[in-house]
């Protein structure tokens, strides 16, 4: 039961590595890129979930509050920089991929590794 | 300017980050070049101050925002991050001088400040990184030194160069995911990102294997930005088919900032508290930088294209930094921080001087450089100065970080042996690809069907010649002067190794 009971950690472990296949086994760089965000995904989930404290209510003083219990707010912070990182690296990626498509006409690796031996 | 010399640390960062983007606005033709030298000059200024301070002794800490650690976020700079902030400030500065010519040819002048301006934050993500004392600052600047570098390198006229920068990118994301899960797992069971303050911390956690995980994760992660091997498949065709300019400065500085994270995060964080960590850490790198070195060396045995014969001997060449660190002695840490200095000397000068030779010849392939040398002899002089020194001949500074690494191995008995034979054998290698490039330059017979017609080939450009000779001769001086980086490394060393338990 104690496996079940960390199923937030089984989430993460299966969306990372559903990611990481995808980057690695895909040879369009389109769904290697959705491998990416999959994978980036997978740890700002670990990130939120090590915030939470059972109980804990939003981290926000108000009045009237006795002995309030908070969640942790600094992952999300944390977690709020490593989603831009991720959204940028992301659109990077998509430009490389247009720049790729432009220039040799196909965006799937082997076609390109072909092209290029050419 | 006491004043000023407290803010230095932050400085460094915020100067060429502040001046990246107003360089977008500098449409003039020349002038985003000369404002981007102009602050990667001052950056440079400012490392040597900071160096300067920390050989008096000084050690750098701010509080960003007058919030003091461990609650704020600090700034460092000790001898070890000194020491990279050197190279990588000077290598900028040094490939924005004498690259101006070379990016003028590959970069369309519509693009230029667009192109400087990433340059700059370049720059300054890799300065962060050193200047961090922040397990998550580290990330977030790691990120933009590397989204910035995709740029740089996918920024040249060869289209290649975009397959081998959408791996780079891949391969760079991995890397750093992989270092962020670790620093969560860290953060879950110290509630710190301070590093100082999680060596603390790290004592009190009672179960070791998040912590474990942790390190696997990290240590991982940025082998893969540091292109250890078997990691090191993006850096070949990166540096390869990267504008000339980009490739000198990454080939001296980028891939050894990833190295300074592996090792300050695993002695500072790591090695006092995991039982057995140091002889995991040791087991685990040492086989790997002996591949590298064996593996490296002797794919650019038989390269034929200058940029991807030298991109495979930086291979070899980072595992020759790790070999010194994973021997686990002061000896061995300062001889392994050491050749990170060296090196970005030896290579940063050899990938300068291919860039003098790009500008007369486009193809780089030994075949087609044939009877180079007569046509370019200033270019090629320099080139094998600088290759002397990626050698370890005696009277340069590849010479001195050798010798040091050989010491050092020796304390170590008979495995120590074997590690001196990978190093002379790796030395030998490194003899035999140089030789193929000055065989090619000077012995072959002239090519007369290449870019060479009529034999009228000159000289590379005069500016681009003296500083590619000040960096040859910068090999020389620092094989006999070893004061000021042997001073830094020691320190840096003696200061790693006191974390040890």
């Amino acid at each position: 039961m104690e496996l079940l009971g960390l199923y937030h950690y089984w989430v993460f472990v299966v969306l990372l590595m559903t990611g990481f296949y995808a980057v690695v086994a895909k040879v369009n760089l389109i769904k290697k890129l959705i491998g990416v965000s999959l994978f980036q995904s997978a740890v700002f989930l670990l990130y939120i979930t090590m915030s939470k404290v059972s109980g804990g209510t939003a981290p926000i003083v108000l009045p009237g509050m006795v002995d309030p219990l908070y969640s942790n707010p600094l992952p999300q912070v944390l977690i709020l920089t490593a989603i831009v990182v991720g959204i940028s690296t992301t659109a990077l990626g998509l430009g490389i991929a247009v720049r790729i498509k432009e220039e040799y006409g196909t965006t799937e690796e082997h076609e390109i590794q072909e092209i290029d031996r050419r | 300017m006491t004043g000023l010399n407290a803010h230095l640390p932050a400085l460094q960062v915020v100067v060429p980050l502040l001046i990246a983007p107003l360089l977008i606005l500098l449409r003039p033709r020349g002038l985003a070049w000369a404002a981007a030298t102009a602050a990667s000059a001052m950056a440079f200024a400012i490392a040597v101050q900071m160096t300067v301070g920390v050989l008096d002794g000084q050690e750098y800490r701010y509080a960003l925002g007058g919030w003091s650690a461990p609650y704020g976020i600090e700034l460092l700079v000790d001898s070890f991050s000194a020491l990279l902030l050197l190279i990588v400030t000077g290598a900028s500065t040094l490939a924005l001088l004498a690259g101006k010519a070379s990016l003028d040819s590959e970069i369309e002048p519509r693009r230029q400040p667009l192109f400087y301006s990433a340059w700059l934050l370049a720059l300054a993500g890799l300065a962060g990184i050193l200047v961090a004392a922040d397990a998550f600052n580290i990330f977030v600047f790691m990120e933009i030194s590397s989204l910035a570098s995709y740029v740089l390198v996918a920024g040249g006229p060869d289209r290649r160069a975009l397959p081998a920068v959408f791996k780079y990118l891949l391969m760079g994301t991995i890397g750093a995911t992989f270092y962020l899960i670790g620093v969560g797992l860290v953060y879950m069971m110290t509630g710190t990102l301070n590093l100082a303050d999680m060596e603390l911390r790290i004592h009190e956690v009672a179960d070791q294997k998040p912590i474990l995980v942790a390190a696997g994760f990290i240590t991982v992660g940025l082998a893969l930005k540091a292109a250890v091997f078997p990691l090191h498949v993006w850096l070949p065709n990166a540096y390869t088919y990267a504008p000339h300019a980009v490739s000198a400065f990454f080939a001296a500085c980028a891939t050894k900032v990833a190295l300074y994270v592996l090792l300050r995060f695993d002695f500072v964080v790591f090695q006092q508290n995991l039982t057995g960590h140091e002889e995991q850490f040791a087991a685990y790198l040492m086989p790997l930088a002996v591949l590298a070195i064996l593996f490296g060396s002797a794919v650019a045995l038989f390269e034929s294209n200058l940029k991807r014969l030298l991109a495979y001997s930086s291979v070899a060449q980072i595992g020759y930094i790790l070999l010194g660190a994973s021997l686990l002695s002061i000896g061995g840490v300062s001889a392994s921080l050491l050749h990170m200095f060296n090196h970005a000397l030896a290579k940063g000068a050899l990938f300068l001087a291919v860039m003098a030779i790009a500008t007369r010849y486009s193809q780089l392939d030994l075949q087609h450089l044939a009877g180079a040398a007569k046509r370019m002899p200033w270019t090629f002089s320099a080139l094998v100065v600088a290759g002397l020194s990626l050698i370890g001949v005696p009277g340069t500074a590849g010479f001195i970080s050798k010798w040091y690494l050989v010491a050092a191995a020796l304390e170590e008995g008979v495995l120590g042996m074997a590690l001196v034979a990978v190093i002379v054998v790796g030395s030998l290698m490194a003899v035999v690809y140089i030789w193929r490039i000055v065989e090619a330059a000077w012995f072959a017979p002239a090519d007369k069907s290449a870019d060479d017609p009529g034999g009228s080939v000159r000289e590379a450009p005069a500016a681009m010649l003296a500083i590619l000779w000040l960096a040859a001769l910068a090999n020389v001086y620092f094989g006999i002067a070893t004061g000021l980086p042997r001073e830094l490394a020691t320190a840096a060393a003696i200061s790693l190794m006191g974390h040890l338990p």
